[in-house]
């Protein structure tokens, strides 16, 4: 991954790069920790809607309506903006929003802004290009914070630095803060964050932010935050600007209540977040006089494109699917090589800079479907992974030629297809396996496999083909 | 030259071009089977659950009758020890306790914001099921820094200002929805040390609420 | 026809059963693999008093291909299977998830050939085909089978059956009435045993560690047993309970469910 959040080529694979985090166990105990913590809170404050369901369908629903329409919706909110004093602008693609931002900051001649989390920043590596023009850039959220001193890469949606414990948190502070005599209660570590960070706040006069919902019908931008750190930003500097997905655009104001219940209870597991700003354009007196908002494209059209995986765009980023999923829980966030980890990633990734150039990251699954059962507006991440395992194969069989074509997996594959079209294909092959596994077993049992099955048997032992099929046995019967 | 506006709604127009021509977005049919109200809560069940949830998120509330608010405020700005109070400049003239410094807004520096003991200010509404304080600029209110920078903030909440639920409250915002907004739950937080919620970062440490009894 | 339906020793079921003509659906894995819960599952329905049919031109679903992407190579098993069960009046498998490819994924893949034809022969087929365990709590209303099997057993819900196919607790509920039984519960129950088809080999390592902890769950419950719908989990469970010398056996669920305590075929599991 270059200073860009997305693989640009195909980066290391999913499984090699999973090798590295499942064998730091002191990560593992980490995330098992943290994410099983925040599961059984999501299920509490989840069971205590008797209308959840009603809420993922209608959430879902609005998600769908606007998607299919996301011209004009676009269209709406930059009319609302405008309207309400703000700027918009359109970004084809990463490099292109990057300039827009420094060409504000250049524009007012700022030598610093401050910046509250945000993945699509991220996405488009702003940080890297505002610090290449002179700009310094101060993550303002405490776990980017952490994530930033440790000079580390984000590896949750949500909480970057969720991989770290409080007292390797503590570490980093005294490390890096100076912070002596800390004691590594979070309570405090949130102090020193505090006071680390509140001189910026009052002296830097540009912030940079994303945002969790646009209102079409009114131009209205709402972030969602813990902390104190999204107000700051959006409240004290004179120039704001915030860059957008352009799937984040919903209709309208009303909407909200229903993104407003889903989203708290499934990223937090809170009933509701500590602080959610609204503003609409400019208002004269209170808050910055100048905002611009980036409406950013980089591969969502790509992903819109897709009539099988457009649903990933209804995603409003609550990171419910990474803390339920059993993969993302074991392997960590940084094997997905994006800004975009665990399930949503999975599918996310591929779909923004097309399959081939993640091929891995469809097959980072077992299809458990834990990650569709949370989602709170319900996508079908195990269909879209499906989906996309066959994109990445067909892309192989018809435009890698002949080293694709000649691929072994595939081969196999074909070779297996040729014999189920056909009963007495099948039953020659059950015989010719029995016949065939004689050198591996050992004891009645198959203890070591070879070939790319080899894994299989690494910690498993394979019982024998029996010396009589299902059907072999029916035939006895009649 | 095409502008990056027309060149990512043209790919747009080209990747939704499966959608039939005549669709419009209002014959993607948004069932909202969800509850907009309590139904079955009485007005002193709601004010209860408000009271309580706000209680939960580790807030100081306390409930008053209307003739005791000012004695309230007082109590609550005295056993702070507070010399210094941040008021909006719409602030009912008898809120205001005595013995202590008022700096009354607008016209508050971000410096003096930073060193008064607190900030005194109303609300829009307030949510009982997720026990919720919105502020929308509006009377009594100031603008959104006042309630930001102090440490300390306490906030009055008149019981005809709770509703029950999350849809209610978008529901009687949405006439002034264009102002600047914010929801607070609770003080200030994070979840970002082992996902688990620590009260006290940037925004006021310490939110106390008084519901104050008016029907 | 209606009527009740009386076991092997004479016990009557208290609720009235239809008398079906049931197609099995083996599945090629269990076919070659584990053909004693194909001969589980037919003792099982015919003592029920259902007529079982084994149509013998039957091999695979297509879901391996399918999930793994090889979706093209596997249209031609989809049209196999629709060619093979398109007559039949209910079709019943001892696995979930290729039940769920059926149900879920076939409309996709009939899609992806383009073939309305097939989508539409699909459609008509889908409802029909059924899990075991669904397919007796659900269909049949049936819990109590007249099963005995006198050992400590805990179940272990596979993904496909608890979140594809949403069986809920018929498995358990099926177990519950088995005589003799001490079915004690899995902590963690719910999670995925880290199998997943190829997902197995192409991550390995990170099945790995999921079995790690499955196998835990496990070993803590002190089962003599681990009972599963899918015998594709219980090979990658069982395959690692047998490589630690842990003692503990693996059994289909219609093992245990056909299991009286006279038949020679009743199996204690691996
Ligand atoms: S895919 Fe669903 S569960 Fe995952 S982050 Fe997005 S909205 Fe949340």
């Amino acid at each position: 991954m270059g200073s860009e959040g997305l693989p640009t080529a195909p980066p290391i694979p999913f499984q090699d790069a999973a090798k590295v985090s499942l064998a730091n166990a002191q990560l593992r105990r980490n995330m098992g920790k943290a994410t099983r913590t925040i599961r059984g809170k999501r299920e509490l404050v989840v069971a205590e809607m008797p209308d959840w369901e009603g809420l993922r369908e209608a959430g879902r629903a609005i998600k769908e309506r606007t998607i299919r329409h996301l011209d004009r919706a676009l269209i709406q909110l930059e009319a609302s903006v405008q309207q309400a004093g703000g700027q918009v602008h359109w970004a084809r693609d990463a490099e292109e929003a990057r300039k827009i931002v420094a060409d504000v900051a250049k524009s007012h001649d700022v030598k610093a802004v401050i910046k509250v989390k945000s993945l699509t920043t991220d996405e488009i590596g702003l940080n890297a290009e505002l610090e290449a023009a002179g700009i310094e850039v101060t993550e303002t959220d405490l776990a980017e914070l952490i994530v930033q001193l440790a000079g580390d890469r984000s590896s949750h949606i949500l909480v970057p630095a969720i991989h770290k414990n409080r007292s390797e948190i503590r570490e980093l502070f005294r490390e890096k803060l100076g912070a002596e005599n800390l004691s590594d209660e979070p309570k405090e570590l949130a102090r020193v964050a505090r006071e680390h960070l509140r001189k910026k706040f009052l002296t830097t006069t540009m912030a940079v932010s994303g945002a969790n919902f646009a209102i079409a019908e009114t131009g209205t931008v709402c972030v969602v935050e813990s902390e104190g750190n999204g107000r700051m930003c959006l409240t004290l500097p004179n120039v704001l600007v915030s860059v957008m997905g352009i799937e984040k655009v919903i209709p309208e104001w009303n909407d909200l209540e229903v993104f407003m219940q889903l989203l708290p209870r499934s990223s937090t597991a809170e009933r509701m977040n500590p602080y959610t700003s609204f503003w609409t354009g400019v208002t004269p007196g209170d808050g910055p006089q100048e905002f611009h908002l980036i409406l950013l494209d980089n591969g969502r059209t790509r992903a819109l494109a897709d009539p099988h995986g457009r649903e990933s765009l209804y995603c409003i980023r609550c990171s419910a699917c990474l803390n339920i999923c059993p993969v993302y829980e074991r392997t960590g966030g940084h094997a997905y090589n994006s800004v975009y980890p665990g399930p949503i990633g999975a599918i996310l990734t591929p779909l923004l800079v097309g399959e081939q150039n993640a091929p891995s990251l469809p097959y980072a699954s077992s299809l458990c479907g834990a990650c569709y059962e949370v989602c709170p507006v319900k996508i079908n991440i195990p269909e879209i992974l499906i989906h996309l395992r066959g994109k990445v194969v067909r892309h192989k069989q018809d435009q890698e030629g002949l080293r694709g074509r000649l691929d072994p997996e595939g081969l196999a594959m074909k070779l297996l297809a040729w014999t189920f079209r056909e009963p007495g294909r099948f039953e020659t092959a059950q015989r010719l396996g029995r016949i065939g596994q004689w050198p591996l077993v050992k004891n009645g049992t198959i203890e070591h496999l070879p070939g790319p099955v080899a894994d299989w048997s690494a910690m498993r032992d394979l019982v024998p083909v029996p010396e009589q099929s299902f059907r072999e046995w029916w035939r006895t019967r009649t | 030259m095409t502008t990056a506006r027309d060149q990512v709604l043209e790919r747009i127009r080209s990747a939704i071009r499966d959608v039939p021509e005549s669709e419009q977005p209002e014959d993607v049919v948004v069932h909202r089977n969800y509850l907009v109200a309590n139904s079955d809560s009485s007005r002193h069940g709601i004010i209860e659950q408000f009271m309580e949830r706000v209680a939960e998120y580790k807030a100081v509330v306390r409930r008053v009758n209307q003739n005791e608010l000012v004695e309230a405020i007082k109590d609550a700005c005295h056993s702070r020890g507070m010399t210094r109070l941040a008021v909006p400049a719409d602030l009912p003239a008898d809120w205001p306790p005595s013995g202590v410094e008022i700096l009354r807004d607008p016209g508050l520096t971000y410096d003096q914001l930073d060193h008064v003991d607190g900030i005194l200010t109303g609300c829009a509404l307030a949510i009982a099921q997720t026990g919720t304080i919105v502020l929308d600029a509006g009377v009594a209110q100031g603008r959104r820094v006042l309630t930001l920078l102090p440490d300390y903030h306490l906030c009055v909440v008149f019981a005809d200002q709770v509703v029950g639920m999350v849809p209610e409250a978008f529901r009687a915002l949405s006439a002034t929805s264009t102002r600047p907004m914010t929801f607070i739950s609770g003080p200030s937080a994070t979840s970002d040390i082992e996902l688990n919620r620590v009260e006290g970062v940037h925004g006021p440490r310490t939110l106390h609420v008084l519901v104050v009894d008016n029907v | 026809m209606t009527a009740l339906a009386a076991d092997s020793d004479g016990h009557v079921f208290s609720q009235p059963v239809l008398f079906m003509r049931i197609s099995l659906f083996i599945t090629c894995f269990n076919d070659t693999m584990f053909p004693e819960t194909g001969r589980a599952v037919v003792r099982l329905l015919e003592r029920l008093g259902h007529t079982v049919e084994f149509p013998m031109g039957q091999t695979c679903c297509g879901q391996m291909h399918y999930n793994t992407g090889y979706q093209r190579e596997a249209i031609p098993l989809v049209r196999h299977f629709v060619d093979v069960f398109r007559e039949a009046e209910v079709v019943v498998s001892p696995s979930a998830s290729c039940v769920g490819m059926v149900r879920h994924l076939y409309p996709a893949a009939a899609e992806l050939a383009n073939d309305p034809k097939l989508a539409e022969e699909v459609e008509a087929l889908r409802p029909r085909v059924f899990e075991l365990s669904e397919f007796l709590v659900g269909k049949l209303g049936v819990e109590d089978v007249g099963a005995y099997y006198p050992h400590r057993v805990t179940y272990h819900p596979t993904c496909h059956s608890l979140r594809m196919l949403k069986v809920g607790d018929a498995p358990l509920r099926l177990l519950r009435a088995v005589r003799g039984i001490d079915l004690v519960e899995l902590p963690q129950a719910t999670e995925c045993c880290g199998f997943g088809g190829t997902f197995a080999v192409k991550n390995s390592d990170t099945s790995m560690a999921m079995l790690g902890d499955k196998l835990r769950c496990v070993l803590e419950t002190k089962a003599e047993v681990c009972c599963s719908a899918d015998n594709s989990c219980l090979m990658h469970i069982g395959g690692a309970l047998h490589r630690q010398r842990a003692g503990v056996g693996t059994i289909h669920l219609a093992e245990i469910l056909a299991s009286t305590g006279t038949e020679t075929e009743d199996r204690h599991g691996l």
